[in-house]
Protein backbone atom coordinates (compact mmCIF):
# COMPACT_ATOMS: atom_id res chain seq x y z
CA UNK A 1 0.00 0.00 0.00
CA UNK A 2 1.45 3.30 -1.13
CA UNK A 3 1.16 6.32 1.13
CA UNK A 4 0.04 9.43 -0.72
CA UNK A 5 0.32 11.84 2.19
CA UNK A 6 2.47 11.55 5.27
CA UNK A 7 1.84 13.96 8.13
CA UNK A 8 4.61 14.23 10.69
CA UNK A 9 4.07 15.79 14.09
CA UNK A 10 1.82 18.59 12.78
CA UNK A 11 0.97 21.26 15.36
CA UNK A 12 -1.18 24.28 14.55
CA UNK A 13 -2.27 27.18 16.72
CA UNK A 14 -4.79 29.88 15.81
CA UNK A 15 -4.05 33.38 16.99
CA UNK A 16 -7.15 33.54 19.18
CA UNK A 17 -6.11 30.27 20.83
CA UNK A 18 -9.19 28.31 19.71
CA UNK A 19 -9.28 25.09 17.71
CA UNK A 20 -5.79 23.78 17.05
CA UNK A 21 -3.90 20.64 16.14
CA UNK A 22 -1.55 18.96 18.54
CA UNK A 23 1.27 16.72 17.35
CA UNK A 24 -0.64 14.91 14.61
CA UNK A 25 1.13 12.10 12.72
CA UNK A 26 -0.84 10.29 10.06
CA UNK A 27 -0.17 8.25 6.93
CA UNK A 28 -2.86 8.52 4.29
CA UNK A 29 -2.83 5.78 1.65
CA UNK A 30 -3.48 6.40 -2.05
CA UNK A 31 -6.62 5.15 -3.80
CA UNK A 32 -8.67 4.79 -0.64
CA UNK A 33 -11.10 6.83 1.41
CA UNK A 34 -9.67 8.10 4.66
CA UNK A 35 -12.22 9.51 7.06
CA UNK A 36 -11.41 12.14 9.70
CA UNK A 37 -14.14 12.08 12.34
CA UNK A 38 -14.90 13.18 15.86
CA UNK A 39 -16.90 15.85 17.71
CA UNK A 40 -16.95 19.48 16.56
CA UNK A 41 -13.87 21.55 17.29
CA UNK A 42 -11.57 18.56 17.14
CA UNK A 43 -9.35 19.92 14.38
CA UNK A 44 -10.68 17.91 11.43
CA UNK A 45 -11.39 20.89 9.20
CA UNK A 46 -8.17 22.58 10.27
CA UNK A 47 -6.20 19.53 9.20
CA UNK A 48 -8.08 19.37 5.91
CA UNK A 49 -7.35 23.04 5.26
CA UNK A 50 -3.65 22.46 5.93
CA UNK A 51 -3.54 19.90 3.16
CA UNK A 52 -4.25 22.50 0.46
CA UNK A 53 -2.83 25.42 2.43
CA UNK A 54 -6.20 27.15 2.58
CA UNK A 55 -5.27 28.01 6.15
CA UNK A 56 -2.76 30.49 4.79
CA UNK A 57 -5.41 33.20 4.88
CA UNK A 58 -6.79 32.36 8.32
CA UNK A 59 -5.46 33.78 11.55
CA UNK A 60 -2.90 31.07 12.11
CA UNK A 61 -0.40 31.83 14.84
CA UNK A 62 2.07 29.03 14.18
CA UNK A 63 2.42 25.78 12.26
CA UNK A 64 5.13 23.21 12.83
CA UNK A 65 5.79 19.71 11.60
CA UNK A 66 5.74 18.42 8.06
CA UNK A 67 3.12 17.37 5.52
CA UNK A 68 4.63 15.29 2.74
CA UNK A 69 2.66 14.91 -0.49
CA UNK A 70 4.44 12.33 -2.64
CA UNK A 71 7.51 13.02 -0.51
CA UNK A 72 7.43 16.80 -0.96
CA UNK A 73 6.85 19.06 2.05
CA UNK A 74 3.84 21.23 1.18
CA UNK A 75 4.31 23.48 4.22
CA UNK A 76 7.61 24.61 2.72
CA UNK A 77 7.53 28.35 2.04
CA UNK A 78 8.89 27.73 -1.45
CA UNK A 79 5.90 25.52 -2.31
CA UNK A 80 3.83 26.78 -5.27
CA UNK A 81 0.49 27.04 -3.47
CA UNK A 82 -1.54 27.52 -6.64
CA UNK A 83 -0.12 24.38 -8.22
CA UNK A 84 -0.70 22.52 -4.96
CA UNK A 85 -4.37 23.52 -4.92
CA UNK A 86 -4.79 22.23 -8.46
CA UNK A 87 -3.40 18.92 -7.32
CA UNK A 88 -5.44 18.84 -4.10
CA UNK A 89 -9.10 19.65 -4.82
CA UNK A 90 -11.57 20.61 -2.13
CA UNK A 91 -15.35 20.47 -1.67
CA UNK A 92 -16.95 22.47 1.13
CA UNK A 93 -19.82 21.81 3.51
CA UNK A 94 -22.12 24.24 1.79
CA UNK A 95 -22.08 24.21 -2.01
CA UNK A 96 -20.53 27.43 -3.28
CA UNK A 97 -21.50 27.75 -6.91
CA UNK A 98 -19.81 30.69 -8.53
CA UNK A 99 -22.10 33.16 -10.30
CA UNK A 100 -21.57 31.62 -13.77
CA UNK A 101 -23.32 28.99 -15.88
CA UNK A 102 -22.96 25.27 -15.10
CA UNK A 103 -20.33 24.97 -17.79
CA UNK A 104 -18.64 28.16 -16.58
CA UNK A 105 -18.28 26.75 -13.09
CA UNK A 106 -16.62 23.63 -14.45
CA UNK A 107 -14.21 25.35 -16.82
CA UNK A 108 -13.29 28.12 -14.40
CA UNK A 109 -10.41 26.24 -12.82
CA UNK A 110 -9.08 25.24 -16.23
CA UNK A 111 -9.19 28.83 -17.47
CA UNK A 112 -7.32 29.93 -14.36
CA UNK A 113 -4.72 27.29 -15.11
CA UNK A 114 -4.31 28.79 -18.57
CA UNK A 115 -6.08 26.02 -20.53
CA UNK A 116 -7.78 27.74 -23.47
CA UNK A 117 -8.59 24.89 -25.86
CA UNK A 118 -12.35 24.46 -26.08
CA UNK A 119 -12.10 20.77 -26.90
CA UNK A 120 -10.29 20.19 -23.61
CA UNK A 121 -12.97 22.20 -21.82
CA UNK A 122 -15.79 20.14 -23.32
CA UNK A 123 -13.98 16.93 -22.56
CA UNK A 124 -13.38 17.98 -18.93
CA UNK A 125 -17.01 19.08 -18.49
CA UNK A 126 -18.40 15.74 -19.64
CA UNK A 127 -15.85 13.62 -17.79
CA UNK A 128 -16.19 15.45 -14.47
CA UNK A 129 -19.98 15.58 -14.58
CA UNK A 130 -20.14 11.85 -15.25
CA UNK A 131 -17.75 11.15 -12.38
CA UNK A 132 -19.87 13.27 -10.04
CA UNK A 133 -23.05 11.46 -11.19
CA UNK A 134 -24.58 14.68 -12.47
CA UNK A 135 -24.23 14.29 -16.26
CA UNK A 136 -27.64 12.64 -16.76
CA UNK A 137 -29.43 15.48 -14.98
CA UNK A 138 -27.78 18.51 -16.57
CA UNK A 139 -26.20 17.52 -19.89
CA UNK A 140 -28.94 19.28 -21.90
CA UNK A 141 -28.74 22.59 -20.00
CA UNK A 142 -25.08 23.27 -19.43
CA UNK A 143 -25.50 26.97 -20.13
CA UNK A 144 -28.15 27.56 -17.48
CA UNK A 145 -27.06 29.53 -14.43
CA UNK A 146 -25.60 27.14 -11.89
CA UNK A 147 -27.55 28.77 -9.09
CA UNK A 148 -30.76 27.33 -10.57
CA UNK A 149 -29.73 23.78 -9.60
CA UNK A 150 -31.07 22.13 -6.46
CA UNK A 151 -28.88 21.92 -3.34
CA UNK A 152 -27.84 18.34 -4.01
CA UNK A 153 -27.07 19.08 -7.64
CA UNK A 154 -25.08 22.15 -6.64
CA UNK A 155 -22.95 20.07 -4.29
CA UNK A 156 -22.27 17.49 -6.99
CA UNK A 157 -21.44 20.38 -9.34
CA UNK A 158 -18.88 21.58 -6.80
CA UNK A 159 -17.48 18.06 -6.70
CA UNK A 160 -17.34 17.98 -10.49
CA UNK A 161 -15.69 21.39 -10.49
CA UNK A 162 -12.83 20.02 -8.39
CA UNK A 163 -12.62 16.91 -10.56
CA UNK A 164 -12.39 18.95 -13.77
CA UNK A 165 -8.87 19.90 -12.73
CA UNK A 166 -7.92 16.23 -12.50
CA UNK A 167 -6.57 16.51 -8.96
CA UNK A 168 -4.71 13.68 -7.26
CA UNK A 169 -6.21 14.22 -3.83
CA UNK A 170 -9.79 15.17 -3.04
CA UNK A 171 -10.63 16.88 0.26
CA UNK A 172 -14.26 16.89 1.33
CA UNK A 173 -15.41 18.89 4.36
CA UNK A 174 -18.84 17.56 5.39
CA UNK A 175 -19.95 17.53 1.76
CA UNK A 176 -23.40 16.14 2.49
CA UNK A 177 -24.31 18.05 5.66
CA UNK A 178 -26.95 20.12 3.88
CA UNK A 179 -28.31 17.39 1.62
CA UNK A 180 -31.32 15.09 1.74
CA UNK A 181 -30.78 11.30 2.02
CA UNK A 182 -31.16 10.66 -1.72
CA UNK A 183 -28.63 13.30 -2.71
CA UNK A 184 -26.35 12.08 0.06
CA UNK A 185 -26.34 8.54 -1.25
CA UNK A 186 -25.66 9.84 -4.77
CA UNK A 187 -22.63 11.76 -3.54
CA UNK A 188 -21.41 8.75 -1.54
CA UNK A 189 -21.78 6.47 -4.56
CA UNK A 190 -19.80 8.94 -6.63
CA UNK A 191 -17.07 9.02 -3.97
CA UNK A 192 -16.92 5.25 -3.88
CA UNK A 193 -16.27 5.28 -7.61
CA UNK A 194 -13.76 8.12 -7.33
CA UNK A 195 -11.45 6.49 -4.85
CA UNK A 196 -10.32 4.09 -7.57
CA UNK A 197 -8.54 7.01 -9.21
CA UNK A 198 -8.02 9.49 -6.41
CA UNK A 199 -6.96 9.73 -2.81
CA UNK A 200 -10.12 10.75 -0.98
CA UNK A 201 -10.04 12.43 2.42
CA UNK A 202 -13.47 12.98 3.90
CA UNK A 203 -14.77 14.72 7.00
CA UNK A 204 -18.20 13.09 7.35
CA UNK A 205 -21.14 14.76 9.03
CA UNK A 206 -22.13 11.71 11.07
CA UNK A 207 -20.60 8.57 12.56
CA UNK A 208 -22.89 6.52 10.31
CA UNK A 209 -21.45 8.14 7.23
CA UNK A 210 -17.95 7.62 8.58
CA UNK A 211 -18.66 3.92 9.02
CA UNK A 212 -20.29 3.62 5.58
CA UNK A 213 -17.59 5.30 3.56
CA UNK A 214 -14.27 4.71 5.28
CA UNK A 215 -11.42 2.45 4.27
CA UNK A 216 -9.35 4.06 6.99
CA UNK A 217 -10.60 6.24 9.80
CA UNK A 218 -8.92 8.67 12.17
CA UNK A 219 -10.68 9.77 15.35
CA UNK A 220 -9.93 13.33 16.49
CA UNK A 221 -10.71 14.80 19.87
CA UNK A 222 -9.78 18.35 20.90
CA UNK A 223 -6.90 18.66 18.47
CA UNK A 224 -5.42 15.26 19.17
CA UNK A 225 -5.43 12.12 17.06
CA UNK A 226 -6.81 9.44 19.37
CA UNK A 227 -6.95 6.44 17.10
CA UNK A 228 -6.18 5.59 13.48
CA UNK A 229 -7.12 2.23 12.01
CA UNK A 230 -8.85 0.55 9.07
CA UNK A 231 -12.54 1.46 9.04
CA UNK A 232 -13.70 -2.08 9.63
CA UNK A 233 -11.71 -2.22 12.88
CA UNK A 234 -12.33 1.18 14.37
CA UNK A 235 -16.12 1.01 14.16
CA UNK A 236 -16.46 -2.62 15.33
CA UNK A 237 -13.54 -3.02 17.67
CA UNK A 238 -12.13 0.31 18.84
CA UNK A 239 -8.96 0.15 20.91
CA UNK A 240 -9.49 3.31 22.95
CA UNK A 241 -12.24 3.97 25.46
CA UNK A 242 -12.89 7.48 24.08
CA UNK A 243 -13.29 6.14 20.55
CA UNK A 244 -15.67 3.47 21.71
CA UNK A 245 -17.73 6.01 23.67
CA UNK A 246 -18.03 8.23 20.59
CA UNK A 247 -18.70 5.45 18.08
CA UNK A 248 -21.39 3.91 20.25
CA UNK A 249 -22.99 7.28 20.75
CA UNK A 250 -22.23 7.76 24.42
CA UNK A 251 -21.06 11.33 23.75
CA UNK A 252 -20.65 13.71 20.82
CA UNK B 1 -50.52 55.77 33.37
CA UNK B 2 -51.95 53.72 30.52
CA UNK B 3 -53.34 56.80 28.89
CA UNK B 4 -50.07 58.68 29.34
CA UNK B 5 -48.20 55.93 27.52
CA UNK B 6 -50.65 55.95 24.62
CA UNK B 7 -50.28 59.68 24.26
CA UNK B 8 -46.49 59.44 24.11
CA UNK B 9 -46.69 56.58 21.64
CA UNK B 10 -48.95 58.69 19.43
CA UNK B 11 -46.64 61.68 19.58
CA UNK B 12 -43.48 59.72 18.84
CA UNK B 13 -44.89 57.81 15.89
CA UNK B 14 -46.23 61.05 14.41
CA UNK B 15 -42.86 62.74 14.82
CA UNK B 16 -41.06 59.89 13.11
CA UNK B 17 -43.61 59.86 10.34
CA UNK B 18 -43.17 63.59 9.84
CA UNK B 19 -39.38 63.22 9.64
CA UNK B 20 -39.86 60.59 6.98
CA UNK B 21 -42.18 62.71 4.88
CA UNK B 22 -40.14 65.88 5.36
CA UNK B 23 -37.46 64.66 2.93
CA UNK B 24 -40.09 64.39 0.22
CA UNK B 25 -41.51 67.80 1.13
CA UNK B 26 -38.10 69.49 1.02
CA UNK B 27 -37.10 67.95 -2.28
CA UNK B 28 -40.33 68.96 -3.94
CA UNK B 29 -40.15 72.49 -2.46
CA UNK B 30 -36.61 72.89 -3.78
CA UNK B 31 -37.64 71.54 -7.15
CA UNK B 32 -40.63 73.88 -7.43
CA UNK B 33 -38.56 76.87 -6.37
CA UNK B 34 -35.91 76.02 -8.98
CA UNK B 35 -38.59 75.70 -11.64
CA UNK B 36 -40.29 78.93 -10.62
CA UNK B 37 -37.08 80.96 -10.76
CA UNK B 38 -35.40 79.12 -13.63
CA UNK B 39 -38.15 78.57 -16.17
CA UNK B 40 -38.67 82.30 -17.01
CA UNK B 41 -35.25 82.02 -18.69
CA UNK B 42 -36.86 80.19 -21.57
CA UNK B 43 -39.12 83.18 -22.19
CA UNK B 44 -36.36 85.78 -21.80
CA UNK B 45 -33.43 84.17 -23.62
CA UNK B 46 -33.86 82.47 -27.02
CA UNK B 47 -32.81 78.80 -26.94
CA UNK B 48 -30.15 79.41 -29.58
CA UNK B 49 -28.48 82.00 -27.35
CA UNK B 50 -28.79 79.84 -24.28
CA UNK B 51 -26.86 77.02 -25.87
CA UNK B 52 -24.30 79.27 -27.56
CA UNK B 53 -20.64 79.39 -26.68
CA UNK B 54 -20.30 82.70 -24.98
CA UNK B 55 -20.99 83.38 -21.31
CA UNK B 56 -20.76 87.11 -20.75
CA UNK B 57 -23.76 88.20 -18.65
CA UNK B 58 -22.86 91.91 -18.60
CA UNK B 59 -23.44 92.05 -22.35
CA UNK B 60 -26.46 89.78 -22.04
CA UNK B 61 -24.65 86.78 -23.49
CA UNK B 62 -25.98 83.75 -21.69
CA UNK B 63 -24.40 80.75 -23.45
CA UNK B 64 -24.27 78.00 -20.82
CA UNK B 65 -22.64 75.38 -23.04
CA UNK B 66 -19.06 76.16 -21.88
CA UNK B 67 -20.21 75.83 -18.27
CA UNK B 68 -21.79 72.42 -18.91
CA UNK B 69 -18.73 71.10 -20.71
CA UNK B 70 -16.53 72.60 -18.00
CA UNK B 71 -18.42 70.72 -15.31
CA UNK B 72 -18.42 67.50 -17.33
CA UNK B 73 -14.71 67.74 -18.11
CA UNK B 74 -13.71 68.28 -14.50
CA UNK B 75 -16.05 65.51 -13.35
CA UNK B 76 -14.85 63.01 -15.94
CA UNK B 77 -11.26 63.83 -14.99
CA UNK B 78 -12.09 63.36 -11.32
CA UNK B 79 -13.82 60.07 -12.10
CA UNK B 80 -10.81 58.79 -14.04
CA UNK B 81 -8.73 59.44 -10.93
CA UNK B 82 -11.16 58.48 -8.18
CA UNK B 83 -12.57 55.24 -9.62
CA UNK B 84 -9.37 53.22 -10.16
CA UNK B 85 -7.71 54.67 -7.07
CA UNK B 86 -10.78 54.30 -4.88
CA UNK B 87 -11.55 50.74 -5.94
CA UNK B 88 -7.88 49.85 -5.67
CA UNK B 89 -7.75 51.17 -2.13
CA UNK B 90 -10.97 49.35 -1.27
CA UNK B 91 -9.56 46.07 -2.61
CA UNK B 92 -6.38 46.57 -0.63
CA UNK B 93 -8.34 47.29 2.54
CA UNK B 94 -10.84 44.47 2.16
CA UNK B 95 -8.70 41.72 0.66
CA UNK B 96 -5.02 42.26 1.18
CA UNK B 97 -4.23 44.48 4.15
CA UNK B 98 -3.54 42.84 7.50
CA UNK B 99 -6.21 43.57 10.08
CA UNK B 100 -4.28 46.23 11.98
CA UNK B 101 -3.50 48.18 8.81
CA UNK B 102 -7.14 48.06 7.87
CA UNK B 103 -8.25 49.23 11.31
CA UNK B 104 -5.89 52.18 10.96
CA UNK B 105 -6.48 53.06 7.31
CA UNK B 106 -10.24 52.92 7.09
CA UNK B 107 -10.91 55.62 9.73
CA UNK B 108 -8.21 57.75 8.13
CA UNK B 109 -9.83 57.46 4.70
CA UNK B 110 -13.16 58.40 6.23
CA UNK B 111 -11.53 61.36 7.95
CA UNK B 112 -10.28 62.47 4.53
CA UNK B 113 -13.89 62.39 3.39
CA UNK B 114 -14.84 64.81 6.15
CA UNK B 115 -12.20 67.38 5.21
CA UNK B 116 -13.86 70.73 4.31
CA UNK B 117 -13.46 71.32 0.58
CA UNK B 118 -12.25 74.88 1.16
CA UNK B 119 -9.18 73.46 2.88
CA UNK B 120 -8.47 71.31 -0.14
CA UNK B 121 -8.92 74.42 -2.26
CA UNK B 122 -6.18 76.14 -0.25
CA UNK B 123 -3.81 73.28 -0.89
CA UNK B 124 -4.78 73.42 -4.55
CA UNK B 125 -3.98 77.11 -4.90
CA UNK B 126 -0.83 77.13 -2.82
CA UNK B 127 0.80 73.83 -3.70
CA UNK B 128 -0.84 71.90 -6.51
CA UNK B 129 -1.37 74.64 -9.08
CA UNK B 130 2.17 76.15 -8.91
CA UNK B 131 3.63 72.65 -9.10
CA UNK B 132 1.52 71.80 -12.14
CA UNK B 133 2.37 75.08 -13.85
CA UNK B 134 6.09 74.48 -13.44
CA UNK B 135 6.25 70.76 -14.17
CA UNK B 136 3.89 70.80 -17.16
CA UNK B 137 5.14 74.20 -18.36
CA UNK B 138 1.65 75.74 -18.57
CA UNK B 139 0.77 79.46 -18.75
CA UNK B 140 -1.34 79.02 -15.61
CA UNK B 141 -1.70 76.31 -12.97
CA UNK B 142 -5.41 77.02 -12.52
CA UNK B 143 -6.75 74.42 -14.94
CA UNK B 144 -9.40 71.75 -15.24
CA UNK B 145 -6.73 69.20 -14.36
CA UNK B 146 -6.07 70.91 -11.05
CA UNK B 147 -9.79 70.74 -10.29
CA UNK B 148 -9.98 67.11 -11.39
CA UNK B 149 -7.10 66.10 -9.16
CA UNK B 150 -8.64 67.75 -6.12
CA UNK B 151 -12.14 66.53 -6.87
CA UNK B 152 -10.73 63.05 -7.34
CA UNK B 153 -9.28 63.40 -3.87
CA UNK B 154 -12.67 64.44 -2.56
CA UNK B 155 -14.49 61.56 -4.26
CA UNK B 156 -11.99 58.84 -3.32
CA UNK B 157 -13.11 58.46 0.33
CA UNK B 158 -16.72 57.99 -0.79
CA UNK B 159 -15.72 55.38 -3.36
CA UNK B 160 -13.38 53.60 -0.94
CA UNK B 161 -15.74 53.50 1.98
CA UNK B 162 -18.76 52.17 0.11
CA UNK B 163 -16.99 49.70 -2.15
CA UNK B 164 -14.98 48.36 0.80
CA UNK B 165 -18.25 47.64 2.59
CA UNK B 166 -19.53 45.86 -0.51
CA UNK B 167 -16.36 43.76 -0.90
CA UNK B 168 -16.38 42.93 2.78
CA UNK B 169 -19.95 41.64 2.48
CA UNK B 170 -18.97 38.97 -0.09
CA UNK B 171 -19.11 35.62 1.76
CA UNK B 172 -15.74 34.12 2.66
CA UNK B 173 -16.88 30.84 1.11
CA UNK B 174 -16.65 32.39 -2.38
CA UNK B 175 -12.99 33.17 -1.83
CA UNK B 176 -12.29 29.73 -0.38
CA UNK B 177 -13.96 28.08 -3.34
CA UNK B 178 -11.97 30.07 -5.90
CA UNK B 179 -8.68 29.59 -4.05
CA UNK B 180 -9.28 25.87 -3.67
CA UNK B 181 -9.64 25.67 -7.46
CA UNK B 182 -6.14 27.02 -7.85
CA UNK B 183 -6.98 30.67 -8.43
CA UNK B 184 -4.30 33.10 -7.37
CA UNK B 185 -5.22 35.87 -5.02
CA UNK B 186 -5.49 38.36 -7.84
CA UNK B 187 -7.62 36.00 -9.96
CA UNK B 188 -9.92 35.50 -6.99
CA UNK B 189 -10.31 39.24 -6.51
CA UNK B 190 -10.77 40.10 -10.18
CA UNK B 191 -12.95 37.19 -11.28
CA UNK B 192 -14.98 36.34 -8.16
CA UNK B 193 -14.97 38.89 -5.34
CA UNK B 194 -15.26 42.04 -7.42
CA UNK B 195 -18.07 40.72 -9.68
CA UNK B 196 -19.94 39.49 -6.62
CA UNK B 197 -19.74 42.97 -5.08
CA UNK B 198 -20.61 44.62 -8.39
CA UNK B 199 -23.75 46.49 -7.39
CA UNK B 200 -22.19 47.96 -4.26
CA UNK B 201 -19.10 49.06 -6.15
CA UNK B 202 -21.27 50.66 -8.82
CA UNK B 203 -23.22 52.57 -6.18
CA UNK B 204 -19.91 53.77 -4.76
CA UNK B 205 -18.79 55.04 -8.16
CA UNK B 206 -22.08 56.83 -8.78
CA UNK B 207 -22.05 58.51 -5.38
CA UNK B 208 -18.44 59.55 -5.94
CA UNK B 209 -19.28 61.04 -9.33
CA UNK B 210 -22.33 62.73 -7.84
CA UNK B 211 -20.16 64.26 -5.17
CA UNK B 212 -17.70 65.63 -7.75
CA UNK B 213 -20.27 67.17 -10.04
CA UNK B 214 -21.94 69.00 -7.16
CA UNK B 215 -18.72 70.19 -5.55
CA UNK B 216 -18.37 73.98 -5.71
CA UNK B 217 -15.81 75.55 -3.46
CA UNK B 218 -12.70 73.68 -4.57
CA UNK B 219 -13.35 74.00 -8.29
CA UNK B 220 -14.12 77.68 -7.95
CA UNK B 221 -10.75 78.18 -6.28
CA UNK B 222 -8.56 76.21 -8.65
CA UNK B 223 -10.04 75.89 -12.14
CA UNK B 224 -9.38 79.44 -13.30
CA UNK B 225 -13.06 80.20 -14.03
CA UNK B 226 -12.68 80.96 -17.74
CA UNK B 227 -15.92 80.06 -19.52
CA UNK B 228 -14.32 78.50 -22.59
CA UNK B 229 -15.88 75.57 -24.43
CA UNK B 230 -14.09 72.33 -23.62
CA UNK B 231 -14.11 69.97 -26.59
CA UNK B 232 -11.94 67.10 -25.43
CA UNK B 233 -9.68 65.73 -22.76
CA UNK B 234 -6.86 67.96 -24.09
CA UNK B 235 -8.70 70.90 -22.56
CA UNK B 236 -7.81 69.48 -19.15
CA UNK B 237 -4.74 71.69 -19.33
CA UNK B 238 -6.60 74.95 -19.82
CA UNK B 239 -8.81 76.90 -17.41
CA UNK B 240 -12.52 76.06 -17.35
CA UNK B 241 -15.52 77.24 -15.44
CA UNK B 242 -18.06 74.87 -13.95
CA UNK B 243 -21.79 75.36 -13.45
CA UNK B 244 -21.50 75.26 -9.67
CA UNK B 245 -18.70 77.82 -9.57
CA UNK B 246 -20.67 80.16 -11.84
CA UNK B 247 -23.69 80.10 -9.57
CA UNK B 248 -21.60 80.56 -6.44
CA UNK B 249 -19.56 83.42 -7.89
CA UNK B 250 -22.35 85.42 -9.50
CA UNK B 251 -25.39 84.83 -7.33
CA UNK B 252 -24.28 87.38 -4.74
CA UNK B 253 -24.10 90.26 -7.20
CA UNK B 254 -27.00 89.63 -9.52
CA UNK B 255 -30.07 91.88 -9.54
CA UNK B 256 -33.09 90.06 -8.17
CA UNK B 257 -35.51 88.76 -10.86
CA UNK B 258 -33.29 89.95 -13.69
CA UNK B 259 -32.59 87.76 -16.70
CA UNK B 260 -29.13 86.93 -15.38
CA UNK B 261 -30.75 85.83 -12.09
CA UNK B 262 -33.16 83.55 -13.93
CA UNK B 263 -30.37 82.02 -16.02
CA UNK B 264 -28.41 81.20 -12.88
CA UNK B 265 -31.42 79.29 -11.59
CA UNK B 266 -31.74 77.62 -14.95
CA UNK B 267 -28.16 76.38 -14.55
CA UNK B 268 -29.19 75.04 -11.16
CA UNK B 269 -32.01 73.13 -12.88
CA UNK B 270 -29.59 71.62 -15.38
CA UNK B 271 -27.33 70.56 -12.53
CA UNK B 272 -30.28 69.05 -10.72
CA UNK B 273 -31.28 67.10 -13.83
CA UNK B 274 -27.74 65.79 -14.34
CA UNK B 275 -27.46 64.44 -10.81
CA UNK B 276 -30.98 63.03 -11.07
CA UNK B 277 -29.91 61.26 -14.27
CA UNK B 278 -26.80 59.83 -12.60
CA UNK B 279 -28.81 58.57 -9.64
CA UNK B 280 -31.61 57.08 -11.71
CA UNK B 281 -29.12 55.32 -14.01
CA UNK B 282 -27.28 53.87 -11.04
CA UNK B 283 -30.36 52.57 -9.28
CA UNK B 284 -31.74 51.23 -12.57
CA UNK B 285 -28.59 49.17 -13.10
CA UNK B 286 -28.54 47.91 -9.52
CA UNK B 287 -32.25 47.17 -9.65
CA UNK B 288 -31.95 45.27 -12.92
CA UNK B 289 -29.23 43.08 -11.48
CA UNK B 290 -31.32 42.36 -8.42
CA UNK B 291 -34.28 41.42 -10.57
CA UNK B 292 -32.12 39.04 -12.55
CA UNK B 293 -30.77 37.39 -9.40
CA UNK B 294 -34.30 37.02 -8.03
CA UNK B 295 -35.55 35.51 -11.24
CA UNK B 296 -32.80 32.93 -11.23
CA UNK B 297 -33.36 32.06 -7.59
CA UNK B 298 -37.10 31.60 -7.84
Amino acid sequence: MKNKIVIENLTLQYSDGTESLNGISLEIPANATTVLFGPAGGGKSSLLRCLNRLNDLADVESVSGRILLDGEDILDLKMDVTALRRKVGMVFARPVVLPFSIRGNLTYGLELAGEKRKSRHDEAVERSLKLAALWEEVHDRLDDPAIALSGGQQQRLCLARSLALEPEVLLLDEPTSGLDPISTSKVEEALDELKKQYTVILVPHSVQQAARTSDYAAFFLQGKLIEYAPGTDIFTNPQHQRTEDYVTGRFG
Amino acid sequence: MEKDLNWREFLITRLIKFSGYSAIIFVSLIFFFLLKEGLPTLAEVPLGDLFSLRWYPIESRYGILPLITGSLLVTVGAGLIAVPFGIGTAIYLAEIAPRWVRNLLKPLVELLGGLPSVVLGFLGILILSPTLRVTLNLPTGLTALTGSLLLGGIAIPTVVSISEDALDAVPKSYRDAALALGATRWQTIWRVTLPAARSGVLTAVMLGVGRSIGETMTVMMVTGNAPVLATGLADLFSPVRTMTATIAAEMGEVANASTHYHVLFFIGMVLFLISLFVNVTASAIVFRQKKRAERILS
